[in-house]
C-alpha cells in the first residue's frame, strides 16, 4: 500500500530535477528547508528524526538538494521527506512537505478493533512495518 | 554530436546579440565609472566576461568544453576596493549565467573556523551552503592557516572548501582576498589551494590624481563638494597623507572626508545665530581640510 502523506503523494514519485525545482520554489518564497526520515509510516507519527539542521538562509537549492542525496543515501529503504518553513508573522508553520524517498515494499496497514463500554468498537489502525523493532522495519 | 552542424544551433552565432542579451556591459560600464583606476583588475574582469560570453557561443554551436574554474584571489593593499570588485563580479557571472543567483556571502575566518572539536565542518558546510549559487568571498583568507598552532582548525575549514572548489564547481565561486605578501606566504604553505585558483587578480595601488577622482566621487555620493580652496588643500594633503603609516588607500580618503565633514559641521555651528544657505550645507572648505593632524 502505498503512504500518502503530504504534498504531491498522490502524484508517481517525483523525480531528483523536480525536487530540486520544488525546493527551489520554496527558497523563493522565503522558506527554511529542512530534511527528515522516519521508519514509523503511521500518519500520526509526527516525530521524525531530523536529518541535520534546518537550513536557514539558503539562496540555492543545490544545497539542500546536497543533503536531500546524502540522507537518502544513507536512509536508501526508509521514509525520507522535505519540509519548508515559513516563519513569517501569522505562519509560523510548515507551508510544504512532501515524500522524496520510500521503502521498495510498504506493507500498509492493519485495521484493529477494540470493544469498548457496552458494545462500542473503537477502530485504529495499525502498520505491519511497525510491528518490528525501530531500525529492522524495512529490511 | 555532430560539430560541424549541431542540433538546435545554426552555423553562425552572433555575439553582439549574445552581449545584449546578457547585459553584462551595462554592468561592465557601471565598473569602469564607478571605479578608479584599477586597470589591471577591470582587463581581468572583460576577459573573463569575455571567456563566460564566447564558452555560452560554443555551447550554442553545441561544442562542449565544459565549466571554466572561475575560483579567484583578490590581492592588493588595504582599500583598494577588493570587496566592491567581489560584489561586482558576483553580478557579472550571474548576468552571464555561471552563477545561478548571484549573491555575495562575504565570510572571515571567523564565520568558517569553530571553536572547539567537531565545530569547525558543520560551520564551514552551512557557510558554502549558503554561498551556493552566487559567490563565496573570504576576506583575509590567510588567517584560516595559523602554522604556529598546529592544532589549529583552519585547516579543516581549508579542507573542506578545496573539496567543495573542486567538486561544485557549478555551485558557487570562491574568492579569497587579503594583502598581498600575506596572501603569498599563505598559498605557498597551501599548494592544493593555489592550484585551484585560476584567477589571481593584483589590486594596485591608487596613484594621487586616482584619490583624489575617488575623493570626488564619494563626496559626490554624499553630496557635498569642495570650494576651489578645498580642492587646493586636497591636493596638498594627499601626498602628505600616502607618505604616512597605515595608509589604507580609499578607505583612508573615506575616513579624511568624514573628518572633514565634521569640521564642516563645526564650522557652521559655531555661527548657528545665521542663515545657512544650501550652498553652505554642501561645500567643504580647505580649512577643513587643513586642520587635519598630516598638515601639523
Amino acid at each position: 500500500m502505498r503512504i500518502t502523506q503530504g504534498t504531491f503523494s498522490f502524484l508517481p514519485d517525483l523525480t531528483d530535477a523536480e525536487i530540486r525545482a520544488q525546493i527551489q520554489y520554496a527558497l523563493a518564497q522565503g522558506w527554511a528547508i529542512s530534511v527528515e526520515f522516519t521508519d514509523d509510516p503511521h500518519p500520526r507519527n509526527c516525530f521524525w528524526e531530523m536529518w541535520g539542521n534546518p537550513m536557514f538562509d539558503l539562496k540555492d537549492a543545490a544545497a539542500a538538494m546536497q543533503e536531500v542525496l546524502a540522507c537518502r543515501k544513507a536512509h536508501a529503504g526508509i521514509y525520507v521527506r522535505v519540509n519548508a518553513f515559513d516563519a513569517t508573522q501569522g505562519f509560523e508553520t510548515t507551508r510544504l512537505s512532501f515524500i522524496v524517498n520510500r521503502p521498495k515494499n510498504e506493507p500498509g496497514f492493519a485495521l484493529a478493533r477494540q470493544e469498548a463500554d457496552g458494545r462500542n468498537i473503537r477502530y485504529t489502525i495499525e502498520s505491519y512495518a511497525a510491528k518490528a523493532p525501530e531500525g529492522r522495519r524495512y529490511e | 554530436m555532430n560539430t560541424a552542424a549541431p542540433a538546435g544551433g545554426g552555423e553562425s552565432v552572433d555575439l553582439r546579440s549574445l552581449l545584449a542579451d546578457s547585459h553584462v556591459s551595462e554592468v561592465l560600464d557601471e565598473l569602469d565609472a564607478e571605479l578608479v583606476g584599477l586597470k589591471p583588475v577591470k582587463a581581468r574582469v572583460r576577459e573573463i566576461a569575455a571567456l563566460l560570453l564566447v564558452e555560452r557561443a560554443r555551447k550554442q554551436m553545441g561544442l562542449a568544453g565544459g565549466q571554466p574554474a572561475l575560483h579567484m584571489s583578490f590581492t592588493g593593499n588595504p582599500g583598494t576596493g577588493k570587496t566592491t570588485v567581489a560584489m561586482r563580479m558576483a553580478q557579472i557571472l550571474h548576468r552571464l549565467g555561471y552563477v545561478r543567483k548571484g549573491h555575495l556571502v562575504a565570510v572571515t575566518r571567523d564565520d568558517l573556523v569553530g571553536q572547539y572539536i567537531g565545530h569547525t565542518a558543520p560551520k564551514t558546510k552551512e557557510v558554502l551552503k549558503k554561498a551556493m549559487g552566487g559567490v563565496l568571498f573570504i576576506d583575509e583568507a590567510y588567517y584560516l592557516y595559523r602554522p604556529e598552532n598546529e592544532r589549529d582548525y583552519g585547516q579543516e575549514a581549508i579542507e573542506i572548501l578545496l573539496q567543495v572548489m573542486e567538486n561544485q564547481r557549478d555551485d558557487l565561486v570562491v574568492i579569497l582576498a587579503g594583502y598581498a605578501d600575506r596572501m603569498q606566504t599563505f598559498f605557498s604553505s597551501n599548494p592544493g589551494l593555489s592550484s585551484r585558483i585560476a584567477h589571481h587578480l593584483e589590486f594596485p595601488d591608487y596613484s594621487a590624481a586616482e584619490l583624489e577622482q575617488i575623493a570626488e566621487k564619494m563626496l559626490q555620493r554624499m553630496q557635498y563638494r569642495l570650494s576651489p580652496s578645498g580642492l587646493a588643500a586636497l591636493r596638498e594633503y594627499l601626498p602628505l597623507r600616502m607618505a604616512q603609516p597605515h595608509f589604507a588607500n580609499a578607505r583612508s580618503i573615506r575616513n579624511a572626508l568624514d573628518r572633514a565633514r565634521l569640521r564642516q559641521a563645526n564650522r557652521l555651528f559655531a555661527r548657528k545665530d545665521q542663515a545657512l544657505t544650501r550652498e553652505e550645507l554642501m561645500t567643504i572648505e580647505g580649512e577643513d581640510l587643513r586642520a587635519s593632524r598630516v598638515f601639523s
